[in-house]
């Protein structure tokens, strides 16, 4: 199993931030399922020869953050708010648009692999909701169509990369 | 530590700093309820059932993780409290099944106890339950997850105190579950630690489930029949159409040098007992083939063939093997009657350890020997060889939570990379079979250091042997690499240190005890000399002063022509030791087991023996421990080993007063030893006595033999009281004979691994399960990687 040169030096550097090396684990795991996409059996069994955990330990930590996962996600992981705030906005909305627009229910990816859905906690983003979160990217003021028309966005932006 | 002065309760109590508020409690003998806090495993503040009201803290605090101050005043009764702890029950039922009907822990399970202490049994809930299915994690292992409480003890004893970490909890709050490490199944030692600890039915044994309830058995605290670490085992016992059947084992009964530990043989090693091959009636050789008889017949067949023999032949034609799992007492009578009744020397016994090197060695060092319960406390350890964790699993668990609980340090040396490693300070690797290098280096033999420094400099082994040369007060353990000269030089390393003490490692569970008692042709109970005339020569009036034969040349003996007549008492030499059967072939062999071994296949007279859960008397462990062994279970059919070498006594006409000092005068066993049927016996005697009249007491009664061993055989002069009230007690080789050299290569360690168990093994149900479903699960992933 072998990361990419940039994670192999944050590793590094993390390595001696803590006093233990089972600190490491949840950033690790964290960089390691931004590089591959997600939490494959074979990321686990090295991230826990690293931080000398056992495989069993590091997937309960895994199955503890709802941002973890060990399924392959979409290439654009949506993530729809529908704690309080969000949800007096509209939020319930939002997420009934995409379930429509992408055709899946929550946890579910799209047949080309381009989305996943995901209903989430507060994000913190609740002067702007509703609010949705695609990877690292925030959405906020949302309505009904304007989610539409991000969801186009990223259908053109994933497509193209691929031609 | 200083002590600090708190209230509890009114109550004032006094305790050294850092003591949890629990355990402060509970020394002044008030109870705070908990599930997850455990003695000895980290803290968890889990389960909130041990909330109590300490004065200036706005809210009630978790007893279980809060060390007391000074002045601290606590209440632990209130109906403050009484409401909170009502409230965690509720909760804690709010998704149980309350299947308690069916439940394996009904009736000792401390969720119902709890739930009945606080009454919270209405339940304003009205959701419905959230039902799994029942899962099987391991052929000993079960799961059911609705009953879970999720107190983390499993989790924690799995992984802190056996070193396993094959429990682990997934997701979070209401969904969080206990899972194993296989997704599906365990891969793990089967100890089943998780399963007892467990206070309520989650975790249930393969061997116990759905059987029976706990108050219907009677619950028997003995020995361990399997390694020779001497843990109590409790066996569960009810009756059934055979005798008494035993329904489990565990350790409920925390006295033993186990304390909280079990591992799989102690815990479900029990059931060869009611194997279907156990033999129920004596055998003859009839025509060439094993046919069933009475005992009348087989014991005047046997007492008349070993009288005829030793009559025309003299005891030289007579050899006899003993057992290292029949009792001490058992044992002493065995070689008493082979060298006063048969007239022979030629008495051994499959040897796993040398002992007699130990003895000689020790001479002058009279307390230098280590017990199982020292080694928990020794701030420092040393093992050379051996495999504690497969082979002598308690020890490894006294290790690793010395290690864990007190920062002892340990030192290892060893050729394989064992997993006892993960706690040693140190670890040196040696090329195997080099044991005895380390031994003579130790010794201060400078020139061995080349033999054993491949990975490690020799340097570096020099600074290591400085280093323990510094220790205080080392533990000394060696396995059966170490034997003759290489035992006398880690005995001269360690006598020179302040306070050193010995472990020396046997392999079965009396193996200490067969060699304690004399099971060798040359030496008597206590490492005497047979050749040296002494209290023996003179109580037993007159033993043969020739040494005998040792296994190997009793074979040799019967090839030529010479062994008239062998006698085995449970020992399988043909299949252990590679003897060949054919030798015997012109001998009268009797053979003394539990089953039809590849031994007893070649008698000519087989006797259906009662194995160590179904009788009494007592078992040395590999320390030198003494404990007793309590009757529990009984197989209609069979006799204890001690009744069989009495009856075949008096059929070849002997005096059986002589063997065997029973009757008035004596200190016998009135049935505290007994186990299940102690009461019985207790009421008989104490009615005789009432009457003014003399208890009868019985040939057959072991205690009287443990009278003499007490009287003769040195170190073993220990408090009977202590004993038949179950506690273990170390035995010093202090007055000991002089021991022996005897030849390294007649040692055999048994090989034995955590799933198996010599012969007793291959009987084992569960222990065989475990081994097939290993086997399956190998091959199944061998498929799966092609």
């Amino acid at each position: 199993m072998r990361f990419s040169e940039p994670f192999e030096q944050r590793f590094q550097e993390m390595a001696s931030h803590y006093p233990t090396r089972r600190s490491l684990l949840v950033p690790t795991l964290l960089y390691a399922q931004d590089e591959v996409g997600f939490l494959s059996d074979e990321v686990v069994a090295e991230i826990a020869r690293r931080v000398e955990l056992t495989e069993l330990e590091v997937r309960n930590v895994i199955s503890y953050y709802s941002m973890l996962t060990t399924q392959p996600r979409g290439k654009y992981n949506v993530q729809v708010c529908t704690n309080i705030a969000c949800l007096l906005m509209g939020g319930e909305e939002i997420l009934d648009r995409c379930r429509l627009k992408l055709g899946i229910r929550e946890k579910e990816t799209t047949p080309d692999g381009l989305f996943s859905l995901e209903e989430v906690e507060c994000m913190g983003a609740c002067c702007w909701a509703p609010a949705v979160q695609v990877n690292y990217d925030f959405h906020e003021h949302l309505t009904p169509q304007k989610m539409d028309q991000i969801l186009d966005q990223y259908t053109k932006k994933g497509t193209e990369r691929r031609r | 530590m200083a002590d600090v002065n708190l209230t509890i309760d009114g109550k004032k109590v006094t305790a050294p700093a850092g003591t949890l508020l629990i355990e402060a409690a509970k020394s002044a003998g008030i109870e705070v309820p908990s599930f997850c806090y455990y003695p000895n495993l980290s803290l968890q503040g889990a389960c909130r059932m041990c909330l109590v009201k300490i004065e200036k803290m706005p809210k009630l605090q978790t007893a279980c993780t809060t060390v007391i101050s000074e002045g601290m005043m606590v209440t632990t009764d209130s109906d403050e409290v009484r409401q909170a702890r009502k409230g965690m029950i509720e909760l804690l039922l709010g998704n149980h099944p309350l299947d308690c009907p069916v439940c394996d822990a009904g009736g000792e399970c401390e969720l119902q106890d709890m739930t009945f202490s606080y009454g919270a049994a209405e339940s304003r809930f009205i959701d419905v339950k959230n039902h799994r299915d029942e899962q099987q994690w391991s052929p000993v292992v079960y799961f059911d997850r609705p009953r879970c409480i999720l107190c983390y003890r499993c989790v924690r004893v799995c992984g802190e105190g056996m070193d396993v970490w094959a429990l682990g909890v997934q997701h979070r709050g209401v969904s969080s579950t206990i899972v194993p490490n296989q997704e599906d199944h365990l891969e793990c030692e089967e100890c089943g630690m998780c399963i007892d600890i467990c206070p309520v039915g989650a975790l249930t044994s393969g061997a116990y489930r759905y059987k029976t309830r706990p108050w219907e058995m009677k619950h028997v605290g003995t020995t361990c029949t399997h390694c020779a670490d001497g843990c109590k085992t409790t066996l569960g016992v009810r009756r059934c159409s055979t005798g008494t059947e035993l329904v489990r084992g565990d350790n409920r009964d925390k006295s033993g040098i186990n304390g909280d530990f079990l591992c799989i043989k102690g815990r479900y090693g029990f059931d060869f007992a009611h194997h279907e091959d156990r033999l129920h009636q004596p055998l003859i050789r009839r025509n060439g083939r094993l046919t069933p008889c009475t005992w009348e017949e087989a014991f005047q067949l046997t007492g008349e063939r070993l009288r005829q023999i030793r009559d025309r032949e003299g005891g030289d034609a007579i050899a006899v093997i003993g057992s290292t799992r029949t009792t001490n007492e058992e044992n002493y009578l065995l070689q008493k009657f082979a060298r006063t009744v048969l007239g022979t020397n030629h008495i051994d016994h499959h040897r796993t350890a040398d002992y007699p090197a130990l003895v000689a060695a020790l001479a002058g060092h009279p307390k230098l020997t280590a017990s199982m319960r020292e080694l928990f406390e020794a701030p420092a350890m040393l093992l050379i060889g051996n495999d504690p964790t497969r082979q002598h699993p308690l020890l490894a668990w006294q290790i690793r939570n010395n290690v864990r609980l007190h920062r002892a340090r340990l030192y290892l040396v060893n050729a394989q990379p064992i997993k006892l490693r993960r706690q040693a300070s140190s670890f040196f690797a040696i090329p195997a079979g080099r044991e005895a290098e380390v031994a003579a280096f130790l010794a201060g033999q400078d020139s061995a250091v080349a033999a054993i420094a491949s990975e490690t400099s020799p340097e570096a082994w020099i600074r290591w042997r400085d280093q323990l040369r510094r220790e205080p007060k080392l533990v000394v353990m060696f396995g059966s690499e170490i034997r003759g000269d290489a035992v006398a030089s880690l005995i001269k390393f360690a006598a020179d240190l302040p306070e050193a003490k010995l472990i020396c490692l046997g392999d079965y569970a009396n193996s200490r005890g067969a060699a304690d008692m004399g099971l060798y042709p040359d030496l008597l109970p206590g490492y005497h000399p047979v050749t040296e005339v002494g209290e023996f020569h003179k109580d037993w009036g007159g033993v043969p002063e020739k040494p005998g034969l040792s296994l190997r040349q009793m074979a040799e003996h019967a090839q030529a022509g010479k062994l008239k007549a062998l006698y085995v008492v449970g020992a399988n030499p043909v299949e252990e030791l590679g003897l060949d059967p054919f030798v015997f072939s012109q001998s009268f062999v009797v053979v003394e087991d539990l089953f039809l071994t590849e031994t007893a296949a070649i008698a000519d007279v087989v006797l259906p023996a009662a194995n160590a859960y179904e009788k009494s008397g007592t078992f040395t462990n590999t320390c030198g421990d003494l404990q007793l062994v309590k009757k529990a279970g009984e197989v209609t059919g069979t006799k204890s080993d001690f009744e069989i070498i009495v009856r075949i006594a008096d059929a070849m006409g002997v005096a059986v007063r002589k063997l065997v000092p029973f009757g008035r005068g004596s200190r016998a066993d009135m049935g505290q030893s007994r186990g299940a049927q102690s009461g019985e016996a207790d009421r008989h005697s104490v009615w005789l006595e009432a009457r003014g009249l003399e208890p009868k007491m019985s040939p057959f009664d072991p205690m009287a033999i443990l009278d003499e061993i007490q009287r003769l055989v040195p170190g073993y002069d220990v408090s009977r009281l202590h004993l038949l009230a179950g506690m273990d007690q170390h035995t010093s080789l202090s007055g000991s004979g002089p021991g022996t050299k005897h030849d390294p290569s007649a040692i055999m360690p048994a090989r034995d691994d955590l799933f198996s168990s010599g012969t007793l093994g291959r009987y084992c149900r569960t222990l065989n399960a475990v081994l097939e479903n290993g086997h399956k699960l190998a091959a199944e992933e061998e498929v799966a990687a092609e």
